[in-house]
């Protein structure tokens, strides 16, 4: 079966994220007030062939730390999306 | 004769800098293209600027990829002198062979200035030529230069005379003002400044010298 999988990329805690902080700092300009600890990341979407989902996502995870995430400074998780975007899945 | 490899990623761009860095001191060097599977020949091993791999996912993240980066591991493992600069740099954590990681710049921005660098250990093979706080003025030219790593590295680190240069003022966020950190070896060494620029005072500053001789000329001293 295929699954539509999405991993998401972000900046482990403790470690500053200047992208975050900025996108933080402009929103009360454009009247968004109260809102903290933005964190900017990266996501992927991807379709995954797999027995079931569980396998799916162990195998999201694997490519996901080998080469979407830097675990030095990178967590990532994945999970199973709606829809693949623009796929066939 | 010394020859030292200059390694030629897909979107390098630093590589003639290197080379004739190396060949203004007096040494052989020619380029190594990425596919390449083996090292042999060679006295030591530069990985240079650019972006290779058009820097794609992150700085350095394909390039660990490059069949070269096995034959470089292993040529580093035998005690061979490998040196990352800027981009090269990058790739060396990457791919493992240094501790840490290189992310955005404090401050979001492209930084290309000169910069004032505090040699703080002289035992790697990038600056075993130079002495323990000499200051170097050096250019630094880079997006992704802020040096990143966890307390437990960052303790280990100085523990272990790991911390080979250091930013007299940190320019882009970097941990400790870390500009260069070596592997516990000291044989393979990376520093987001550029000493391949730093050859002549009719282009600002000749410190970058005082480095790379020392880098160039160590597997002869050591053979």
């Amino acid at each position: 079966m295929n699954f539509p999988v999405i991993v998401t990329v972000t900046l482990r805690e403790g470690i500053a994220d200047p992208e975050g902080a900025t996108i933080e700092r402009a929103l009360p300009a454009l009247g968004f007030t109260g809102v903290t600890h933005v964190r900017a990341g990266k996501s992927f979407r991807m379709t995954i062939e797999a027995a079931d989902e569980a396998s799916a996502l162990e195998k999201a995870t694997a490519l996901a730390e080998r080469l979407l995430s830097n675990p030095v400074i990178e967590d990532a998780s994945a999970s199973i999306g709606t829809s693949a975007i623009g796929g066939s899945a | 004769m010394t020859r030292i490899g200059v390694v030629v990623f897909p979107g390098s761009n630093c590589e003639y800098d290197a080379l004739a860095a190396v060949t203004a001191l007096g040494a052989q060097a020619d380029f190594i293209w990425h596919s390449e599977t083996s090292i042999t020949d060679f006295d030591g091993v530069i990985l240079p600027g650019g972006f290779a791999h058009g820097d794609y996912l992150r700085p350095g993240a394909l390039a660990r990829f490059s069949p070269v980066m096995e034959a470089v591991a292993n040529f580093a493992k035998e005690g061979g002198p490998v040196l990352g600069i800027c981009n090269g740099f990058q790739v060396l954590t990457e791919a493992g062979l240094l501790p840490g990681a290189l992310q955005k710049n404090r401050g979001l921005t492209f930084i290309c200035e000169p910069t004032t660098l505090i040699v703080e250990s002289t035992r790697s093979v990038l600056t075993r030529g130079a002495t323990k706080g000499q200051e170097l003025v050096i250019p630094i030219n880079h997006f992704s230069g802020a040096y990143t790593c966890d307390d437990e590295t960052l303790r280990s680190l100085e523990e272990n005379d790991q911390i080979a240069l250091r930013y007299r003022e940190n320019p882009n966020g970097s941990v400790g003002d870390i500009a260069g950190v070596s592997n516990v070896a000291g044989n393979v060494v990376g520093l987001m400044p550029h000493p391949e620029r730093a050859m002549s005072t009719l282009l600002g500053s000749a410190d970058g010298r005082v480095l790379l001789d020392g880098f160039v000329f160590a597997p002869a001293l050591a053979r």
